[in-house]
């Protein structure tokens, strides 16, 4: 009645809302979809983008002499010089509190007298070590400190002398020094030089406290034994314990660890013109530059003749010129190799990346520095110092670096590996997703192999002989595993039944035997027994007459198992399988995981190959029993044939259910990420992996950005299964209705 | 002779080629697909029901391998059978041809005075084993359950008869309720206001609203506050001290006398003097204690209250936002759509959005709703909390929000279905006696569906309430401090974490520091969430079965 008064202007404006709103509901759901795979993509991209350098200040230095060192604060908002008179000068970067940038802080002088300095070690970020020509050496540390005013930050820079502000006597002699390398830490200071007489010294000198807040320490001199003269570029690790010392086009390798005495460890011989040489961070690892613009990676492996250099890989700058300097950062494998021209080659040593070429000047560059934060460049050449940002947030992953091996500092050879995350600092994660998804697939074949006979047969069996009283009931009740939460399942097989199969080992593979032999005894017996007790029990009940015959088989396997255990295995299988067979057991192990996924997917498989096969048309079956063919000849030929994309269709959705199930595989095994397909070892699968790690991983990280490049994987994947499946269904459900 | 074999040989190939061992083969798939089934719900209900039954406390006399008498008290836990040669190396006698030695994990409890709760006994050590009716098992707030036998009653320092234990006991309940109430309650809603205060404050500065009258407001509210703290704080030192007067002294196994607090003690019980009707009321105390209770001791003991809890109103909050969304795709998919290839590429972003891994749509969760548009929530609206996050960081919303993409395809889905069966004549009648399609459908349709609306919305939440993955990056926790639904203003608390029933059972399971004696709690936990689910999906699926009736019945 109510619709009556109302005008029909009204209503048509309604009817029309409604069919917008219900439209705009409608795509909601495909615009979900394609958010989700928009945002994932979003999110990963970042990964994947080349570095990029650009120049974002530069300010006219105001001494003319040549300047041998620079820096840059940790914002990036003060820069320092210091020239070869001796003078450090600090500039303003930005604008701040009135002052321009470009502007002068302050400039002190750091050498006594009007000596020059002749070379600048560095060692880290912070220590300098200045030789002069009156041969005083100085070890400074330029220091910054960010003060935060009410609505200001102020970064303040002061020098600071780590050894003492006297000059350092490095060589007892007092000889001049040609090349010169130093390292400190806060305990010992170690100096590896070659004078101008030909020695190659090495100076300790040990704190008597601690460097970081006494200056006080006890000097050790030490000749190493060692004639060359051609000694170059002189190096040493962060850690002190190896001097590499370039002695023509050779590479030597001393051992500098021990007070007493310098051991020469090893020698490199790149064979080549070394032109530059740098150690990577981490200290393992020397980059040798030639003049044909190759920069070779070398680092100790251990192989059958003992530890050795050996060449891993190299790289090619972009015009084939003599490398002249390298530059490493601090904390990453990334380096910069600059030519005589000026131009910079940015590389990825692990990820085997180039990750950017440019002209940084005209020249080499007088003085080059990275910002501790390695987001930034500062080069000074023809009295300017120009800063240039650098985006390269993610050099270490490379679609490569993700799928093939790679060749990790400390490993014997190129490997598969996943380790994100480690206690160390000096850690270098490693990204590679083949062993997870390595996982993925073997828990999904496990799974499969499980679930596939079962859950087809089943299908099979309700669908084509299973009378239509016992299928209302029977089918409910198995599709009732589907709602079974998967962390219940997860925790049965974790706890419940990883330690039964475990002690039981045996009783699983004697069921493989005894089920279905168990079946066939039961069916032949059921085959002669005499008529009229086969009407009482017909053989539509035969799922219910095997319930009890496949109990008594189990039984049966777990009460041989012992037995079996003790006469074959020498009682205790887990043994026998480590030490006979030599296959590690892990207790959570594929096996496990097989069995438990297998339930989860059992339901799946199961009512999507039983539709098929109980919609196949029935004037198709009766056709064929009418020609003479026995029930399952109709079911081979007829109904399975018919019905196979179907069937198809079905295990599709089983393995992207498998292969997406997390809490199963995060539970029942021990999420070790390896590459072997042993039934009784674990494996760490793309879901697990992400439930494990995305809590702790920090965002926006390379790590972070890994695991959502898993989601996509994963996302793809199943998206394409699934749709497969969709079609080949939709194409069924079509066949089927124009017969 | 010959003969008959060779009959026997054709029968057996007529057998063969008739298929018959081929079609009992795939029956024996069924039956295993059952077993399996059935088998799992019988072992999670019988594992979960009888951790609330009291077990009998049993005293086992036994002299270990080193001729040492020793008494080992508690409760029964497990049997197994190990092979005899792994006792080769000890000195126990086992008889002859004897292939196998029972063993027994016995629940010691006592864990300030042993270091493990659990140890094994060898049945040939043991000389006697006994039930003797004066034992107890006291249930206890720290350290797990004591087992031994009650020495004394101690009442503000005098001994006093053991009669008066329930009497005591009591009143420590009651007191230890006041305290509860207090803390909970009243001190929790003093300081949330004081915090609220606080970022009130931070709020006027960051907006420069902030006058000298204005803070000193604030700082009266505050002052007022913990004035108002500090007499609470005094009522609960004397109700502690109250709580704290009586003590029990008990022996344990090996002869110590331990005194416990009553403040320590939840309940005492003398399990050997139970009968069996004694038994099923303490087995439904048991029952009620864990639905109701809070976990205690890293949630390996006590009741699962806030789990439960949090698993509804996550699973509430979801519904609410999936039921719309859900419906009216279906409406559109089946009412509006035409047959084109939208249609088509609309019906497989169904299909996918059901197939999609549930922890994909967790990392979808975490990084665009908790980061993103968290994120931005809290630069909006919430700048005075910052750096804490306030929506920015895992909360119930967002798992409801998350757990509500996952779930729309089976509303869909089960809703698309009830309208497909609904008969084109009720369209056609509505629309030619003039209705729009609008009002077809909100009068005649809909109501008709909503059987099937429901029983995919009860699908939904079984779904929802079972899922865990995704909820784990978006929201879960293993212990929240507060629900996230109390009597402070805005009384519900979306950005708060919660507590979810089958995170629970992963990480009691997999991650407390004794998982050993956690078991029997996870398996309960199990048990309860399988029974939530369970009686969804059957509710869900009656529903739809007596609407399937209805609708056949419409057809004719």
């Amino acid at each position: 009645m109510a619709l009556a008064f109302k005008s029909s202007g009204t209503r048509q404006f309604k009817n029309s809302l409604a069919k917008w709103l219900i439209t705009l509901g409608g795509i909601s759901v495909l615009f979900t979809l394609v958010l989700i795979f928009m945002y994932l993509l979003y999110v990963i991209k970042p990964v994947f983008d080349s570095a990029k350098v650009e120049q974002t200040s530069q300010i006219v230095l105001n001494s003319n002499s040549e300047t041998l060192s620079t820096g840059v604060d940790e914002l990036k908002e003060v820069a320092y010089q210091i020239n070869s008179l001796g003078d450090i000068t600090f500039y303003r970067l930005i604008d701040n509190n009135g002052s321009k940038a470009g502007s002068e802080i302050f400039s002190q002088s750091l050498i006594e007298g009007d000596a020059d300095i002749l070379h600048i070690a560095d060692s880290g970020i912070a220590y300098k070590l200045l030789v002069d020509s009156n041969n005083n050496n100085l070890v400074v540390a330029p220091k910054f400190r960010a003060v935060y005013t009410a609505d200001n930050r102020e970064i303040i820079a002061r020098i600071d002398y780590p050894l003492g502000e006297d000059p350092l006597v490095i060589d007892e002699d007092n000889e001049s020094l040609s090349n010169i390398a130093f390292g400190m830490n806060t305990e010992k200071t170690v100096f590896v030089a070659s004078t101008i007489d030909g020695r190659l010294i090495k100076t300790s000198f040990i704190a008597e406290d601690d460097f970081d807040y006494d200056s006080a320490y006890e000097a050790i001199y030490q000749e190493i034994e060692f004639y060359s003269k051609n000694i170059g570029q002189i190096l040493i690790t962060p850690d002190l314990s190896l001097a590499f010392v370039q002695n023509g086009n050779k590479v030597a390798v001393f051992d500098i660890s021990d007070e007493e005495e310098v051991t020469l460890k090893a020698e490199i011989n790149p064979k080549a013109n070394i032109t530059s040489m740098a150690l990577l961070s981490g200290s393992s690892s020397i980059l040798i530059g030639d003049d044909k613009g190759h920069i070779s990676q070398w680092f100790e492996v251990a192989s059958e003749s003992g530890r050795d250099f050996q060449k891993i890989r190299s790289f090619n700058n972009s015009n084939g010129e003599a490398v002249t300097k390298i530059y490493t950062e601090q904390f990453r494998k990334s380096f910069y190799a600059i030519t005589s021209t000026g131009i910079a080659d940015i590389f990825y040593t692990t990820s085997e990346a180039q990750l950017w070429n440019g002209a940084i000047a005209n020249k080499v560059p007088d003085a080059f520095a990275i910002s501790p934060r390695a987001d930034a460049i500062v080069t000074v050449s023809e009295n300017k110092l120009t800063v240039l940002s650098v985006h390269n947030e993610h050099p270490e992953v490379t679609w490569s670096a993700l799928w093939n091996e790679v060749w990790y500092e400390g490993y014997a050879e190129p490997e598969y590996i996943w380790q994100s995350t480690s206690g160390s600092d000096d850690f270098e994660a490693k990204f590679s997703l083949v062993p997870i998804s390595f996982g993925t697939i073997k828990a999904a074949f496990y799974a499969m192999l499980f679930a596939v006979p079962i859950a087809l047969t089943a299908a099979i069996y309700t669908a084509y002989f299973m009378t239509p009283g016992l299928r209302k009931k029977v089918k409910p009740t198995i599709e009732l595993m589907e709602a079974l939460p998967t962390v219940i399942l997860g925790f049965l097989a974790g706890l419940w039944l990883a330690p039964i199969i475990e002690i039981y080992l045996p009783a699983i593979f004697l069921m493989v035997i005894f089920l279905p032999l168990s079946i066939l005894v039961a069916a032949f017996i059921w085959f002669k027994l005499p008529r009229d007790i086969k009407i009482k029990i017909p053989e539509t009940l035969a799922p219910v007459i095997l319930i009890p015959v496949v109990l008594l088989a189990v039984y049966a396997a777990f009460a041989l198992s012992p037995v079996l255990e003790t006469h074959m295995f020498g009682g205790d299988v887990r043994q026998y399988v480590t030490n006979e067979l030599g296959i590690d057991f892990d207790q959570r192990n594929a096996l496990v995981v097989g069995i438990a996924m297998g339930f989860a997917v059992i339901p799946t498989i199961f009512t999507m190959a039983e539709d098929a096969i109980f919609s196949v048309p029935r004037h198709l079956t009766s056709g064929s029993l009418a020609l003479g063919a026995t029930q399952w000849q109709t079911l081979i030929k007829v109904v399975l044939l018919t019905a196979s994309p179907g069937i198809f269709s079905a295990l599709m959705m089983g393995l992207g259910r498998a292969v997406g199930e997390t809490m199963i595989v995060l539970m029942a095994t021990g999420n070790t990420p390896i590459l072997d397909w042993s039934i009784f070892q674990g494996m760490r699968t793309l879901a697990a992996n992400i439930a494990v790690e995305m809590p702790e991983s920090e965002v926006g990280s390379s790590h972070y950005r890994i695991l959502f490049l898993a989601a996509f994987v994963l996302f793809v994947f199943t998206f394409v299964v699934n749709t497969l499946a969709e079609f080949v269904r939709q194409r069924l459900r079509d066949k089927y209705s124009s017969l | 002779m010959m003969k008959n074999s060779n009959k026997e040989q054709h029968n057996m190939n007529k057998w063969f080629t008739s298929g018959s061992p081929w079609i009992w083969l795939s029956a024996g798939g069924v039956s295993i697909s059952l077993i399996s089934v059935l088998g799992l719900l019988w072992l999670i209900a019988s594992k979960g029901l009888s951790y609330f039954w009291p077990a009998d406390i049993y005293e086992f006399k036994s002299i270990n391998d080193q001729g040492v008498p020793t008494t080992v008290i508690g409760e029964i836990y497990d049997r197994e059978f190990i092979p005899a040669t792994q006792l080769a190396h000890t000195s126990i006698k086992l008889e002859p041809g004897q292939e196998t030695v029972e063993r027994l994990l016995v629940k010691t409890g006592n864990r300030e005075l042993v270091s493990l709760d659990f140890r094994w006994i060898l049945e040939p050590e043991i000389q006697s084993t006994a039930t003797p009716e004066d034992l107890v098992v006291i249930e206890r707030r720290t350290n797990g359950n004591f087992y031994g036998y009650i020495d004394s009653l101690i009442l503000d320092g005098e001994e006093v008869d053991l009669a008066r234990l329930p009497e005591l006991l009591e009143r420590v309940d009651n007191f230890q309720e006041q305290i509860e109430e207090l803390q909970s309650t009243h001190i929790g809603a003093i300081n949330y206001k004081i915090e609220r205060t606080r970022l009130k404050e931070r709020k006027y500065k960051l907006d420069n609203e902030l006058t000298d009258e204005l803070a000193k407001e604030l700082n009266a509210d505050v002052d007022a506050l913990k004035a108002e703290y500090q007499v609470l704080e005094k009522e609960l030192m004397a109700l502690r001290d109250e709580v704290a007067r009586d003590q029990l002294v008990v022996t344990a196994m090996d002869g110590q006398k331990v005194t416990i607090n009553f403040e320590h003690i939840l309940k005492v019980t003398y399990n050997n003097r139970l009968n069996v009707w004694d038994k099923f009321v303490t087995f439904l105390d048991q029952i009620t204690a864990f639905l109701v209770d809070d976990p205690r001791e890293a949630n390996t003991e006590g009741g699962v209250f806030p789990a439960i809890f949090g698993t509804v109103l996550m699973v509430l909050l979801m519904t609410v936002i999936v039921s719309p969304f859900g419906v009216v795709a279906a409406i559109y998919l089946h009412e509006y759509a035409g047959k084109n290839a939208f249609t088509k590429l609309l019906r497989i972003a169904v299909i996918n959005l059901a197939g999609v891994p549930s922890i994909v749509y967790g990392v979808f969760g975490l990084g665009f709703f908790v980061y993103m548009v968290g994120g931005s929530l809290d630069n909006l609206f919430y700048p005075e909390t910052l750096p804490s996050p306030t929506f920015g960081t895992p909360g119930v919303l967002w798992s409801a929000i998350t757990l509500a993409i996952l779930t729309l395809p089976v509303v869909i889905v089960s809703t698309e279905e009830g309208l497909a069966r609904i008969p084109s004549a009720m369209r056609h009648g509505s629309l030619a006696l003039g209705a729009t399609k609008a009002e077809t459908l909100w009068r005649i349709i809909l109501p008709i569906a909503s059987p099937a609306i429901m029983t995919g919305i009860i699908l939904a939440i079984a779904r929802a309430a079972g899922e865990v993955a995704p909820l784990m990056l978006v929201g879960v926790v293993k212990m929240a401090p507060n629900l996230p639904l109390d009597g402070n203003f805005p009384f519900l608390h979306l950005d708060r974490k919660f507590m979810h029933l089958g995170f629970h059972i992963y990480d009691v399971g997999f991650q407390s520091p004794n998982v050993e004696a956690a078991r029997p709690l996870v398996y309960a936990t199990a048990l309860l969430l399988v029974t939530i689910i369970i009686g969804l999906n059957m509710t869900a699926v009656s529903v739809r079965n007596k609407l399937r009736e209805k609708y056949r019945m419409l057809e004719h």
